[in-house]
C-alpha cells in the first residue's frame, strides 16, 4: 500500500500546484499561447518553476539505487525521433490553443467547474480508450 | 499583460516539480499525465492502482486549495461545445501517438535533457501558439 499511498500524495501536490498556479484555467492558458496579442506570460513561471524544481530533484533521486517503495525507476528508453512524436505533439498542440485544457489541468478541473470540464475529460478519456484498445488490436 | 500572475505561478510550478520528484523517489514513475490516464484503463493489475490513486488526488487538490481561496477556482472556458469536444479528440490522440504532454515532455522529459521531450514540447508550444493566433485572427475566442 505504500505505493498507491505515496501517489496519492504526488497526485495532490500536482493538482494543488496545477490550481495555485492557474494552469487549470483555460482562460490564463490561451492568454499564454497568445504571443500576438494581449500575451500573459504567466505559464513561463509555471513550466520554469517545475523544471527547476524537477531537474534539481531528479538529480539527487535518479543517483540511489532505486525509489523508496519500489525495486527500480522505470525511466523511458526511447531516443528515436519520429513522426508519431512530432505528429502527436502536433496535434495536442492544436487541442491544447483551440480548448486551453491538457490532460493534468483538465483532471484537475473535473472536481469543480461543472459541464464543460465533464465534457472535455469525458471526450478525452473515451478518445484515449478507444485509441488505446484499437492499437492493442493493431 | 494586466493578468501577469509570477509568484503564484512559480510556487505552483515548484509544487509540480515537487510533486515529479516525489513520483520517481518514491514509486520510480514518470509524472506523465497522459501516460498516468492511458494505463489507468489498460495497464496491467498490479499497475493500476497507483495511478488511480494518483487521480484521485489530482481531483481532490483543487477543492482543498479552493477551501483555503475559493477565488482560485474561478475559472473560464473560452472554447465550448463542438469545439471543446474536437480539442479533447485532439489531445486525446496526439497525447496518445507522441507520447506525453505537457507534464511528461513539458517537465520530466526536458528535467532529464531527453531531445524526444523538446522537440515534442517545442512542437506542440508552437502549433498551440498558431492555434490561437488563428482562432483570435477569426474572431473566434
Amino acid at each position: 500500500m505504500r505505493i498507491p499511498i505515496s501517489t496519492f500524495i504526488a497526485g495532490l501536490l500536482f493538482g494543488g500546484g496545477l490550481t495555485v498556479s492557474q494552469m487549470v484555467n483555460p482562460e490564463k492558458v490561451i492568454s499564454f499561447l497568445d504571443v500576438t496579442g494581449n500575451w500573459d506570460p504567466s505559464l513561463a513561471f509555471v513550466m520554469g518553476g517545475a523544471l527547476i524544481v524537477t531537474f534539481l530533484g531528479y538529480k539527487l533521486v535518479l543517483k540511489r539505487r532505486g525509489p523508496l517503495f519500489d525495486d527500480r525507476f522505470r525511466l523511458p528508453t526511447r531516443k528515436d525521433i519520429d513522426a508519431p512524436l512530432l505528429g502527436g505533439a502536433a496535434l495536442f498542440g492544436v487541442g491544447w490553443g483551440l480548448a486551453g485544457l491538457c490532460p493534468g489541468p483538465a483532471i484537475a478541473s473535473a472536481s469543480f467547474a461543472g459541464p464543460n470540464a465533464y465534457i472535455f475529460v469525458g471526450t478525452m478519456i473515451a478518445t484515449v480508450f478507444i485509441y488505446r484498445f484499437i492499437k492493442a488490436r493493431a | 499583460m494586466e493578468n501577469f500572475t509570477p509568484v503564484s505561478a512559480a510556487i505552483g510550478g515548484a509544487m509540480i516539480g515537487l510533486s515529479a520528484v516525489w513520483l520517481m523517489a518514491s514509486a520510480g514513475r514518470i509524472a506523465g499525465i497522459s501516460g498516468i490516464v492511458g494505463g489507468a484503463l489498460d495497464a496491467g493489475k498490479g499497475d493500476k492502482l497507483w495511478r488511480w490513486t494518483f487521480l484521485a488526488g489530482l481531483l481532490l487538490a483543487p477543492l482543498i486549495v479552493g477551501f483555503f481561496d475559493a477565488s482560485f477556482l474561478e475559472i473560464d472556458f473560452p472554447t465550448t461545445g463542438s469545439l471543446l469536444v474536437l480539442a479533447a479528440v485532439l489531445v486525446g490522440i496526439g497525447t496518445q501517438l507522441g507520447n506525453g504532454c505537457t507534464s511528461g515532455h513539458g517537465v520530466c522529459g526536458n528535467a532529464r535533457l531527453s531531445i524526444r521531450s523538446l522537440l515534442a514540447t517545442l512542437t506542440f508550444m508552437g502549433t498551440g501558439i498558431v492555434t490561437v493566433f488563428i482562432m483570435r485572427s477569426l474572431g473566434g475566442v
